[in-house]
Order: structure tokens, then sequence, then C-alpha cells
């Protein structure tokens, strides 16, 4: 009994971990551009179809394979990014300040990404493996902890701290923060707000990308990969409080563990269900999210 | 548009939407005037057709037959989730055509495919089935993959006396004299896996299913059956469509102690059920499962080394060694890429463009009237052995495996019918099954 | 966007609106009986954009949930019309799912008068409910949007949910009568698709009249500036919540249309990318004028359809492009090509003279970041400079009241 809640409860966290990765990107862009980027979803999955490649690449090495891992970590990211690049240059420029249209784009484009992948991969999942050494489970006692979760906590603890450096340690984190806060200021005072934006969208996609990667060792790589986790993404964010990183977190564990304890009282289905009333009625309270940013601005998005 | 209010007046110039207008208004009377007085194929003229008793009704699919050449219907998902199950059966039903007309055709016809997308979406289903049948006017459809798309479109067929060819295993309980089912009823897939897995690995059943019409009915089958025959069921889970995250449905499993579990999840949750079972460190020695859903191409999409071990229920496997099936396989692989797999629902899909050939054959005709009536007894030596209709109920007499995932992601045959089981749909050949139609 | 059009638009539009009208009216006289019936589902969609127009459009409220209220009509009328099917007895999915007996809250609905009522009446409930949680704790914007998408979803999901009351993800389907008429009998279909078209004008001029009084130009005054209508005495909630309940509304009796004439409604009918296609319909004619709703709907859907029996295997490419190239190039949607040649001249001359681009010219993100609307952004090319004047408004102390009251209302802020 004591097993299954600790099990439970790290499932929790996993979960958890799993939502922040998938949705850090987005707290990201949404925060600075107030896109709603509804491909998303299709970025993760273009990262989790890089990993499958990857892989691929490294079928033959033999002792070598377990290496593919790392390589498709930091592949997963920096193609991912690179689309998020051209997608930013293409379409996203075109849509600051047009929050609505931005949704309706960006899900255009998500159609379109989807198809492509079809097109190219074939609609039939593809199958990733993992390597040797993250099979199986890390047994203390009873209690059973897979390594793959245990590995994907390590690489959301590991982005979050390296975002934090990112954004508080070094002059464009600064710079990125400026905007956010205030764009016409920062534009005023010399910030390259363009710049910012791009670089900042291509983090974000990249951070999507690095999700993908993750998730490939315990769910699926096809072409609905993406539609699978979006909704989920969109909710951590909002309950986190919008361009909050920190926000995000809190929303990821609040889901996370808010699902893995529903859906262990009572089913999936209804877990479901009952994670988003939940949330639901947490934002009557803070109908901005739990760390929004209080803004004297009368008129904020 | 917008905050105009105070900008300087609109230029004047001609207007154009009054132009357009009067051009529409004038251009839809004067197609008014052609249909009413001429076009017997619109709406207005079939409904005074209609009202009138004495005519004969209008609405009759009516095969658009010339005389080197007949119109079939393929109807699966090409896009949305279900693309990746469906779009390989319509591969299979592709060859079938193409193997029948380069052997001369049906009824000395060759066949024409029109293909449809059902977008793994069920109104668009039944919008493609009154189109195939209405406007292109098929001899038949061979489609759908959920029961739900089946469901959607079984009025449809009803209504205009189409014919739809069903190629996959579903929960029975359904017998339409517009539907051939193709796969297996659940008395030649369900209901011996349940009777083999419990004798060779012990009575205690978890149920888990996706949470859709499918599973849920299976599993009110095997309850019926578990309590008839002594099984305890020990746990009962659904889990919403593209469900991702199993921990908790197997911390629950590890919790109930199951001797095996049925796994009546659909599609995309496989993958996740089965990454996420085997990472917790749960082997098929520790618990084995047996699916019903999860066929060569699945296992293809989840990896082997995850599957390795557990079973399957069906009636055809890729490794099933027939001379028929070799043949198939190979042509299907020259077809489509050496890459490819074969299994159950490919193989319906193929076998039944074959059935249909062969029932029109024996008709002489492409009525769907003459081809039911001619269909009972109709048999095909398909890859999985001898498939014969039953005029009883259109379902076909099948053969049952039960198989094991080997390491290569093919499934090896462990134990079979001795010979083809008379399809049951309604299970009436089961005491314990009484209550359930 | 349109009180403040000159009377001439204005009569444009209508007459655009009366002309698709009599088209539509025509196509059971010249349309095979199919094609007719796929016609009527888009009328459907065409009613369902209409009230979506008037939140999002008009009022400025981007609801990504419209899916649950079109389906709560959806699933009242199938509700009955299983029922009917059924003569009396269980409904067939009932059977299977092990009830012996109708559940209670289903047996009211065999009485169609009681079903027609709850098409309308469930709808309205439901988005009152969710309008005042909302709108009254002042939530709005993107939160809004999200909000209801994660509405749409939990429909979906306790739909699926509950099998044995509501069919599970095969639906409601497998009709057989509609008061006493035979569903499959084409008399009923094309009575069915006149009822349907009625039913689109009705909602068309019903719409129509609203936006043309006073309560409409609060809509539209609350979606340029809402906190002004505040500040001016206006209880915006409550507005918001009646046109949020008017637009389900719209939706449930849309639904109730469709699912007599498609015959089958599915949770994957009312889910979150049904919802937001629905969006983009708007999007795709013209958000803010009545008669590009209904351009939108017809035409999306048409293309859609076209485009999937076409090219089966690539037909999301054209509906994913169509949605980018529409609402990238296009934001005003098709109601704003009329003024493309305009642009086009403007654009010309401008670089003809070799004006600096970003000179005299306000581009969307700096119209943005000034607060400007995005229906002024998108005037922007025409008439820059009342875009400017607005923009520049509050400071200019063009509404004495505002500049005060900004600072002094703000929720959070307290005084500066």
């Amino acid at each position: 009994m004591v097993e299954t809640f600790i099990m439970q409860a790290f499932n929790g966290i996993s979960l958890s971990s799993i939502l922040f990765l998938a949705a850090v990107g987005l707290a990201v862009t949404f925060g600075l551009m107030h896109i709603i980027n509804m491909a998303h979803g299709e970025f993760i999955m273009v990262g989790a179809y890089t990993a499958y490649v990857v892989q691929n690449a490294f079928a033959g090495a033999g002792a070598a394979f377990g290496l593919y891992v790392p390589v498709a970590l930091v592949l997963s990211f920096a193609v991912a990014a690179l689309v998020g690049a051209v997608v930013e240059k293409l379409i996203v420029s075109r849509l600051y300040g047009r929050v609505a249209d931005s949704l309706l784009v960006t899900w255009g484009l998500s159609l379109v990404l989807q198809q492509l992948a079809r097109s190219i991969f074939g609609s039939p999942n593809v199958g990733v493996t993992v390597p040797g050494y993250m099979e199986g489970s890390l047994m203390i006692g009873d209690i059973a902890l897979p390594y793959t979760r245990i590995w994907i906590l390590v690489i959301a603890l590991l982005c979050l701290l390296a975002l934090y450096l990112f954004m508080f340690r070094t002059r464009f984190g600064r710079t990125v923060r400026a905007v956010m806060q205030n764009r016409p200021t920062a534009a005023a005072l010399g910030v390259n707000t363009r710049r910012v934006d791009s670089v900042t969208f291509a983090l974000g996609s990249g951070l999507a990308g690095l999700a993908g990667c993750a998730l490939t060792w315990i769910g699926l790589v096809g072409p609905s990969l993406g539609q699978n986790y979006i909704t989920q993404a969109f909710m951590t964010v909002v309950v986190g409080g919008v361009g909050s990183v920190f926000g995000s977190v809190f929303g990821a564990g609040f889901i996370g563990i808010g699902q893995s304890i529903f859906e262990f009282l009572t089913d999936a289905s209804l877990g479901q269900a009952l994670i988003f009333l939940a949330v639901i009625v947490l934002l009557q309270f803070r109908p901005k999210g739990i760390f929004s940013v209080s803004s004297r601005s009368l008129e904020d998005e | 548009m917008a905050k105009q209010g105070h900008a300087r007046p609109l230029p004047a110039q001609p207007c154009p939407t009054r132009r357009a207008f009067v051009g529409a208004a004038a251009g839809a009377l004067g197609l008014a005037a052609l249909g009413a007085s001429g076009c017997a194929q619109s709406a207005l003229a079939e409904a005074a057709a209609g009202a009138d008793p004495g005519a004969q009704p209008a609405s009759q699919a009516a095969a658009d037959v010339t005389a080197d050449e007949v119109k079939v219907g393929i109807m699966h998902s090409l896009s949305g989730t279900m693309a990746m199950s469906e779009s390989s059966v319509r591969d299979a039903e592709m060859l079938a055509i193409e193997e029948i007309n380069a052997a001369g055709g049906v009824l000395g016809r060759r066949i024409e495919p029109v293909v449809e997308d059902g977008a793994s979406d069920n109104a668009t289903f039944a919008e493609k089935a009154e189109k195939l049948l209405m406007s292109d006017h098929v001899a038949t459809v061979f489609g759908c993959w959920t029961s739900a798309s089946r469901k959607a479109v079984l009025p449809v067929f009803e209504r205009y006396n189409g014919l739809l060819w069903y190629p996959v295993q579903y929960e029975g309980m359904e017998s339409s004299k517009n539907i051939f089912y193709v796969g297996a009823a659940p008395n030649q897939q369900i209901v011996p896996a349940v009777t083999y897995l419990a004798e060779h690995y012990g009575p205690r059943i978890f149920l888990l299913g996706s949470d859709y019409v499918f599973p849920r009915t299976a599993n009110t089958v095997i309850k019926a059956q578990a309590a008839d025959a002594g099984f305890e069921i020990v746990g009962e889970e659904y889990t919403p469509m593209g469900h991702t995250d199993y921990a908790t449905v197997i911390n629950k499993i590890r919790a109930a102690h199951p001797d095996f579990v049925f796994n009546t999840l659909n599609g995309d949750s496989n993958v996740s059920f089965f990454k996420q079972l085997r990472d917790s460190g749960i082997t098929p020695d520790d618990c084995m499962t047996c699916s019903v859903s999860v066929a060569e191409e699945e296992v293809a999409g989840i990896g082997a080394a995850y599957l390795e071990g557990h079973m399957t229920s069906w009636n055809y496997y890729e490794t099933t060694d027939t001379p028929e099936n070799h043949a198939f396989v190979q042509a299907f692989k020259e077809r489509y890429g050496q890459n490819r797999v074969t299994d159950d629902p490919i193989e319906a899909g193929y076998c039944a463009v074959h059935l249909w050939a062969a029932a029109c054959e024996k008709a002489g005709s492409f009525e769907v009237d003459d081809v039911r009536a001619a269909a009972g007894g109709v048999t095909f030596q398909a890859p999985e052995g001898a498939m014969t209709i039953d005029g009883e109920n259109q379902h076909l007499y099948k053969t049952v495996r039960i198989g094991r995932v080997n390491a290569d992601g093919l499934i090896d045959e462990e134990w079979a019918s001795d010979e083809p089981l008379k399809p049951d749909p309604y299970l009436k050949g089961y005491p314990w099954a009484a209550g359930l139609s | 966007m349109e009180t403040l059009l000159s009377n001439k638009t204005q009569r444009n539009r209508l007459v655009l609106a009366a002309a698709i009208f009599i088209c539509l009216a025509v196509v059971p006289a010249v349309l095979p009986m199919f094609r007719t019936t796929l016609i009527a589902r888009f009328m459907c969609y065409a009613i369902v954009a209409l009230g979506l127009d008037m939140i999002w459009g008009y009022t400025g409220i981007m609801s990504l949930g419209h899916g649950v209220y079109f389906g709560l009509g959806a699933y009242c009328m199938a509700m009955y019309l299983k029922l009917a099917a059924s003569g009396g007895g269980l409904p067939d999915f009932m059977q299977w799912s092990g009830f012996d007996a109708l559940p209670a809250w289903w047996a009211p609905f065999a009485n169609p008068a009681f079903a027609f009522a709850m098409v309308v009446l469930v709808p309205v409930v439901v988005s009152v409910v969710v309008g005042l949680l909302t709108f009254l704790h002042n939530i709005k914007g993107v939160y809004f949007s999200i909000l209801s998408q994660a509405l749409a979803l939990i429909m979906s999901v306790l739909l699926v949910g509950s099998q044995q009351y509501t069919g599970g993800s095969n639906g409601l389907t497998d009709f057989d009568t509609i008061l006493g008429a035979p569903l499959s009998s084409p008399v009923t279909e094309v009575v069915l698709y006149y009822v349907t078209l009625v039913a689109l004008i009705a909602v068309f001029a019903l719409c129509f009249f609203l936006v043309n009084r006073r309560i409409g130009k609060i809509f539209m005054a609350i979606r340029d500036s809402e906190n002004r209508v505040r500040f001016t005495g206006y209880n915006t909630a409550v507005f918001k919540v009646f046109v949020y309940a008017f637009s389900a509304a719209v939706a449930g009796v849309a639904g109730a249309l469709y699912v007599s004439q498609v015959g089958i409604i599915t949770p994957a009918e009312v889910g979150v990318a049904p919802s937001i296609e629905m969006v983009v319909w708007v999007a795709v004619g013209g958000r803010g004028t009545l008669v590009g709703a209904v351009i939108g709907a017809l035409l999306t859907s048409g293309v859609e359809t076209f485009a999937s029996e076409t090219f089966p295997d690539l037909w999301n490419y054209v509906l994913g492009l169509v949605c980018i190239v529409v609402v990238l190039f296009l934001p005003g949607g098709l109601m704003d090509l009329p003024r493309v040649p305009a642009r086009i001249r403007a654009w010309l001359a401008r670089s003809r003279f070799g004006a600096p681009q970003g000179g005299a010219r306000l581009t969307p993100a700096m119209a943005a970041e000034e607060g400007v609307s995005v229906g002024a952004a998108l005037a922007e090319e025409d008439y820059a400079e009342p875009a400017y004047r607005d923009a520049g408004g509050d400071e200019a102390g063009g509404d004495p009241l505002a500049p005060t009251a900004a600072s002094g209302l703000d929720e959070k802020g307290g005084p500066r």
C-alpha cells in the first residue's frame, strides 16, 4: 500500500515534468509575444521525428547505439529551433499584436505540418527504442521508478536551470525580460525587439523539440503526437500565469499531480475532466494564473 | 471597416454588389427553370416523385456499370488519428483490385476504385458514404475501421440499399443486411482468447481499454463469460482516446495482481501503454497481456522490443503458413516496399475485394440484392486459409489464432482453432451471453 | 465594424446576403439530393458562424468552445430522434450497455416539444453559468479562449466516458422519423432543407437587428475598448453574458438542424478541433460582418469537401494553406477583397514616390503596442490617420473620463 502511494506520488511528479517540458516553450513565446502558437504541438512532433531519424542513423552502430540519446537531444533542439526560426520569419513576424489571428494561422500551420509528417514518414507511427542504460526501473524494495521517467525529470530540471541562467544571468536574457515587461520602453531604450522576438521564438520551439525527443521514450512517435499534448500544455501555461517560467513549473505541478490523484481515485476519463474543472475553478480566483505579473497598465492582454 | 466613423466618405463608384445581386438572381432563376423543367436528378424533382405514392422510391443506389468498367468505393481515414491504421488497409484493397484487373476484371469489367477520405471523423464517413452511393454510383464500398464509423455509415447503406465490406474485428451485436463483416466476431477472437489465457496463465483478469464502444462492449461480454467460467475480474480501466500517460493505470495493475491483462486499447494509446509498462519493470513473465487491437503494423510503431513475449489474438498473422499467404506477403511488399508488414485487417481488406468479386461472379450481376443472395457459401482461398461467407448473418467463417510477438516484431502462432469457426455475432451459442443482446 | 460604415457599404452587404439566400433557395431545384443535403449541412455551419461572429467579430470575445453548444443542441435533438426511432423501447446502445430501463432524464425527450425547447434552453443555461463564472471574474482575452477550449475538451471526454447515456464515441445515430415523417423520404429532406434556410435567414435578420441597435453598438464598444464602456457606467459583464448565451442558443439550433439532416452526432463533432474550425469560418469570411460569416462557413466547408473529394491524401494542405493565407494577407477575410485593388494602388503609389516604409504607415505591430484594436490595425493602409488619432485619443484628452479612470480604477495597480 505504501509502495503504491509512493509510486503514485512519483507518477504525479513525473507527469508534471513531462507537462513542464511540453509547456515551457509555449510559456516563453506566449509571454513575450502574446502569440498563441497552436503549432507548438507540431514543434514537439518535429523534435520526436528528429530523434527517430537520429536513432535510425545509429542503428548500425552496435555498442555506440547508446550515444544516440545525447546526439538526438541536441539535434531535436536544433532542428525544431530552426523550423521555429523559419516559421517566425515567414509567418509569426507578421502577426505581432494580432492574438486571435496568430491562433488561426498557427492552427492552419499545424494542419500543414501534420500532413507533411504523414507525407514524409507515412501515416503509421514509427518505433523508437531506448538504449540499454535507460531500460527498466530503479528498484527500491518493491518500489519501481522507471529510468526513462527519471531521465525526463532530470532533463526538465536541467532545462529549468538553463532557462533561469539564460534569463537572469545573461545580458540577452535581461533584454528578453525587458521586452516582456514593457515592449515600447525597451524598444525606446535601444533594444532590437525584432531580434529578441525571433531568437526567443526559436528558443521556445527548440524547447518543444527537446520535449519531443524526451517523449519518444515513453510515448508514440507519429503525426498526431503534438495534438495529444497541446491542450494540456495550454492549460499548464494558463494556470501558471502567462510569461512566467516558474509559473509553468507550478502549472505543470498542479495539473500533473492533480491529474494523477484524480485518475487514481476515479478513472482516466473522469480524472482528465476533473482536473480541467479544477483549473476552471482555480481561474475564478486568479483569472490571470497563479504567477501573473501584476501590471498597472489598464489594457493588458 | 473598423473605425471609419471619422474617416472620409468612400469614393463614389458603381455598386459591384448590386450587379452581383442582379446577376445571381438572374442566374438562380435560370437554373431553377432548368431544374424544374428537365433535370430529373434534382432534389426537388426527387421529392415530387417521392410524394407520388405510386412512384418507385427514387432514393435507391443504382450501380453505374458500363460495358467495360465497374466503380467501387474505397473509404478509409487517410488523415487524422486513424490514418495510421486505415491507410494500409486502403493499400491492400487497391492491391486486390489491381490483381483482379490484371486477371481480367469482374464479369469482364475492369474495377475502377473511387477513393474517399473519412478523415477519422464519423460524420465525414456518413457524408462520403452517401456521396459514393448517390453521386458516384459505386457497386460496393470497402471501408471503415472504427465501430463508430461503421455505426455512422450503417443507416446510409441501409437507406440506399448499398453494400459495405467492413475489414476489422469488432464487438458483435450487429448484423445488417447491407454490411459484410470480414473481420472477426467476438466468438472468433475475444471469447477463445480469454479462455486460452485463463487456462494458461490463471483466472485473475484485468480489463484495460480505450473509452469507446468496442472495448466497453467487449468487456461486457468478457465479464459475462468470466462470471460463467469462474474467472475473476480484478480491475477494469478505460482511458480516453489519445491518452498518453499510463503510469497511474500501471500502478493500479500492479496493485491488483492480475494473472493477465486483457487489452482492448486502440491505436496510439498502445504505444504509451507498452513502453511505460516495460519501463516500470513489468515483463510478460510478471504479468501477461493479450491484445486484440495490436497487430504487426502497430507492433512496428511501438517497437518490437517493448512487445516481445506478449500475446495477441487474431485470425491471421504475416507468419501464417499457407501458400496463398506467401504469395500475398510477397506481392504486398513488392508493391509497397520491403519494410511494410501485413496484418489481420490488411489481409481482411484484401480478402474483402476478392470475396466481393467472387460473389459477383456467382451472381452474374453487380446488383446489391443479387450479390447478397449469391454471397452465402462463397469461399475464397485467403492467406489465412479458406474463408466462407455465412449467408445467415453475413459474417465469415474464420480460424482463431492466438500468437506471441517475437523479437522481429512479427507474431508467431501459438494456438489455432482446428477449423474455421462459425461466426456468432450475438453469441447465441453461449448460454451465459443470453442477457447481453 | 458595421454600424460605422457608410450606408452604401451597409446596403451592398445586405444585397450580397440576399443574393446568397436566393441562390440557396434555388439549390434543391438544381442539385441532386446528395448535394442538397450537403449544402444544408453547410447552412447549419453558417448559422453557427453567425452566432460566433456576434461574440467574436462584434464583441471581441474569441470562444474556442462553441462546439459544446452546437453539440448540446444536437444531442438534445438526437435524443428525441433516437427515442422516436426505438418506438418507445430502449435505444439499442443502452441495451448493450446493460440498461433495462430508460434513465429518468431521457424520458421527457420523447416529447418533441420538450426536446425542441431543450435545444435552445440547455445551451443557454450552460452558457449563462459559464459566462457568469468567467465574465464576472473578468476572465478575458486569451484566458477566456483557452478556458473555452478546455470546456470543449471536457465535454467530449464526458460524452465518450458515459457511453450508457450518450452512446459513447459512436454517438447517437440510426434515426428513423421526425415528427412522424420518415427522415429518408426525399420530401422530408427537402422540407428540412428549407427549414434550415429559413432558420439561417431568421438568425441573420436577428443578428442584423441586434447589431444595428444600441446593444450592438455596446458590443462593438466592448470589443474596441471595454474599459471605456465600463467607465461610462455599463456593466459589461451582463452584455457579454447575453451575447455569449445568444450565440450559444444559435449554435444549439444549428446543431439540432444538423443532426436531423446528417443523421449522426458524435463527440468528435463537439471537440476542440471542430470548435476551432468554426472560428476559422468566421475569420475566412470576414469577422465583424454578418454576411462574411455566412460566406466563410459556406465557402470553407465547400472548399474542404471539394478538396477532400479531389485529393483525398492531400486536402489537409489545402485547408491549412487557405487558413494561413487568408488570415495572414486578408485580415478582414474575404469581405476585404473589394479593397485589395485600392491597397495595391496605395502600395504602388508609396513605392513609386519612395516614401519610407515605416514612416507614415502604421504597422500592425506598432498598432498593437499603441493599443489600437485589431480592427483599427486592419484599416491601417487606408485610414492610417484616424487610427493614429484613435490610438492617441486617451492621452490627447479626447475622452475626459478615460485617463483619470485608467489610473484610478485599475484592478491591481492602485493609485499611481
